[in-house]
C-alpha cells in the first residue's frame, strides 16, 4: 500500500544546515536516500518543494477563481517536500520515514494514501 | 568638451531617464529574465550612455539604444561572474552571443512591453503590498523611499516587500505575460485594484495628518492613463474616470484650516472642470461598451454630482438607480451604506435611517466609523439628538484621522 511522507522543516530550531556547504550535503543525501529506496522498491516518488514564501492559494467560489498570497507558516514548521513510498504497512512506513535525512531536523508526516475506486 | 556640451547631454539624457527608463527596463526584465539583473542592466546602460554620448551624439533610437547596451552589459556581467561560479556560464549562454553588433537592433517598433510589467507587478498571488511596492518601484520609477514616505511605513519594511515580491516571481515562476483572453477579467482586476488603492491611499490618508498625499493620487491617474492606453478596456477606462473626477473635487474638499467638507457644502466653483470634462467622456465611452462592471458605475455616479451646479440640482433618482446596478454587480455592506444615504436624499432621512438600522442588525458596519457618522446624520436631521449624540461620540471612537475627527467633533459641539 501507498504511503506519503510529509517532509516538515523547522527554520528556527538550530538543527538544520548552516552553511551552503552543509545544504549541498543535506541534498546529496537525500538524492543518495531516494536510490536507496528505489532499489529496494518502496520509492515511488519524490520532491522538494521552494520555499513556503513562494506558496499561492486558489479557491473557486460560484465559479470565481481568487488567487492568494501564502499561507505562510503560521507556526514554525514549514513542508519542505513528500516522499511517496510502497510498504508493507503502517510500520515498515515509520522506519522508511525515519531514515528521511531531514527526519534529523525537522520531522516526517506519514499518511496512508486513499485509494479511491470509480463506481 | 566644452562644460555646456557635457551638461546639454545631461539634461538631455535625465529627459530620455524621465520618458523613457520604464519601457527600457519592462523589456529587459523580457530579455534577461530576472528584475533584479534588468534593474543593473538598465542603470549601467544610462551611466554609458552619459560618456557615449557627448562623445559621440545621440543615437537615432535612444530607446533601442539603450535595451541593447543595457542587455549587452548584463551578459557580459554574467559571464564575468561565471568565471567564480559555473552555473552562471549556462544562463549567459542562453541569453544569447555578446559579440553581436549592440546597435544592430534598430527596430522603432519595439512592442510597448510595460502591460507584461504591470500585470506581472500586480499578480493576485503576490500580497497586496507587495503589489502596490513593486508596481510603484518598477512601473512607476519611485524610489523606495518616496514609496515609504508615501505610505508612511518604514523603508526597510518596504524594501524587504519589494525583494520578497521578486523572489516570489523567479522562485514560484509567475509568468512575464499579459494574461489570456480568459484570464484577462480576473488579472485586470487585480491591476485596477492596486491603482484605486494607490489612488485612494493619495486621495484619503487612512491615518495621520494630512487628508490628501497629492502625488500618489497623481501618480495613480498617470497609471491609469498608461494602462488604458495600452489596454482600452471598459473598466480600465471607467476607473480612469471615476479617479479623475474624484479628483476635481480636490480643492474644495478641505477647508483652509484642514477641515473636511462635504459634497453637498463644497464650494463647486472649486471644482477642476478640465478633468470633469475628460471624466465625463471618458465615462460615456465605458458606458456604450456594454461591458462595463463597478468601477464604471461608481464613475456614473460621481458623474451625476459632476453634472449638478448646485447640491440641490442633484438627480438622486438616477444616483440611486445606480447604486441599485452597483449592487447588484458587487454586493457588499458599505455600498447599500452609500446606497442608504442617497435614497435618503431622495426619500427623506427617515427611509435611510431604517436602511442603515437594518444593516447594523445583521451585524455589518458595526466598526465602520462613516456608518456611525452617516446614522448620526441622518438622526440629527430627524431631531432625534441623543441617537445622533450617541452615534457620533461611536464614529468619533473609530475615526483615527485627523480631518475626520474634527468635522465630528464639530458635529457634536453643534447638536
Amino acid at each position: 500500500m501507498k504511503f506519503l511522507c510529509l517532509v516538515h522543516e523547522e527554520p528556527d530550531n538550530g538543527l538544520g544546515p548552516q552553511t551552503e556547504q552543509e545544504a549541498q550535503e543535506l541534498v546529496n543525501e537525500h538524492l543518495d536516500y531516494d536510490e536507496t529506496l528505489r532499489q529496494s522498491g518502496h520509492w515511488l516518488y519524490a520532491q522538494a518543494l521552494q520555499p513556503v514564501e513562494t506558496a499561492t492559494t486558489v479557491r473557486v467560489r460560484n465559479g470565481k477563481t481568487s488567487i492568494t498570497d501564502g499561507p505562510f507558516a503560521e507556526t514554525k514548521e514549514v513542508l519542505g517536500g513528500f516522499v511517496m513510498i510502497e510498504a508493507m504497512d503502517m510500520e515498515e512506513a515509520i522506519q522508511i520515514a525515519a531514515g528521511i535525512p531531514s527526519a534529523r531536523m525537522g520531522f516526517i508526516h506519514v499518511r496512508r494514501v486513499c485509494e479511491f475506486k470509480s463506481s | 568638451m566644452s562644460e555646456d556640451a557635457r551638461k546639454n547631454v545631461r539634461e538631455k539624457v535625465d529627459e530620455i531617464y524621465r520618458l523613457e527608463s520604464r519601457r527600457v527596463l519592462a523589456t529587459l526584465i523580457r530579455l534577461l529574465g530576472d528584475f533584479d539583473l534588468a534593474e543593473e542592466a538598465l542603470h549601467e546602460a544610462f551611466t554609458t550612455a552619459l560618456e557615449q554620448w557627448a562623445h559621440e551624439g545621440l543615437p537615432k533610437n535612444p530607446r533601442t539604444w539603450l535595451v541593447s547596451v543595457g542587455r549587452f552589459k548584463a551578459i557580459d556581467n554574467i559571464r564575468r561572474r561565471a568565471r567564480f561560479d559555473s552555473s552562471l556560464a549556462q544562463i549567459a549562454n542562453e541569453l544569447g552571443p555578446t559579440t553581436e553588433n549592440p546597435f544592430a537592433e534598430d527596430d522603432e517598433d519595439i512592442e510597448d512591453e510595460r502591460l507584461r510589467l504591470i500585470f506581472t507587478c500586480c499578480h493576485p498571488a503576490l500580497s497586496p503590498d507587495a503589489q502596490i511596492a513593486l508596481t510603484l518601484r518598477t512601473v512607476c520609477g519611485f524610489t523606495t523611499e518616496e514609496i515609504a514616505h508615501a505610505f508612511l511605513t518604514p523603508p526597510p519594511t518596504i524594501a524587504q516587500r519589494i525583494v520578497r515580491a521578486k523572489s516570489k516571481i523567479r522562485d514560484a515562476h509567475i509568468p512575464y505575460e499579459v494574461p489570456s483572453h480568459t484570464e484577462l477579467p480576473d488579472r485586470l482586476d487585480s491591476v485596477l485594484h492596486v491603482i484605486y488603492l494607490v489612488f485612494n491611499e493619495g486621495y484619503s490618508a487612512s491615518f495621520g495628518d494630512s487628508l490628501t498625499r497629492h502625488d500618489l493620487s497623481a501618480e495613480a491617474i498617470r497609471l491609469g492613463r498608461l494602462l488604458v492606453e495600452l489596454l482600452p478596456e471598459p473598466e480600465a477606462v471607467g476607473l480612469l474616470a471615476l479617479m479623475l473626477l474624484q479628483e476635481s473635487r480636490r480643492a474644495a474638499r478641505t477647508s483652509p484650516t484642514g477641515e473636511l467638507i462635504l459634497l453637498n457644502e463644497q464650494d463647486r466653483t472649486l471644482w477642476d472642470r478640465a478633468q470633469i470634462t475628460e471624466g465625463l467622456r471618458l465615462i460615456q465611452q465605458a458606458l456604450a461598451s456594454r461591458r462595463f462592471g463597478p468601477y464604471t458605475i461608481q464613475a456614473a455616479i460621481a458623474a451625476v454630482h459632476a453634472r449638478a451646479a448646485r447640491a440641490d440640482e442633484t438627480d438622486w433618482n438616477q444616483i440611486v438607480a445606480f447604486y441599485d446596478i452597483l449592487i447588484q454587480a458587487e454586493p457588499s455592506p458599505v455600498i447599500e451604506l452609500n446606497r442608504a444615504v442617497a435614497v435618503a436624499m431622495r426619500d427623506g432621512p427617515e427611509a435611510g435611517l431604517t436602511i442603515i438600522e437594518e444593516i447594523f442588525a445583521r451585524g455589518d458596519l458595526l466598526e465602520y466609523h462613516f456608518a456611525h457618522s452617516a446614522h448620526a446624520d441622518l438622526s440629527r436631521r430627524l431631531g432625534k439628538i441623543e441617537e445622533a449624540r450617541a452615534s457620533y461620540e461611536k464614529a468619533l471612537q473609530l475615526s483615527q484621522q485627523r480631518s475626520e475627527r474634527e468635522f465630528l467633533e464639530r458635529r457634536l459641539r453643534e447638536l
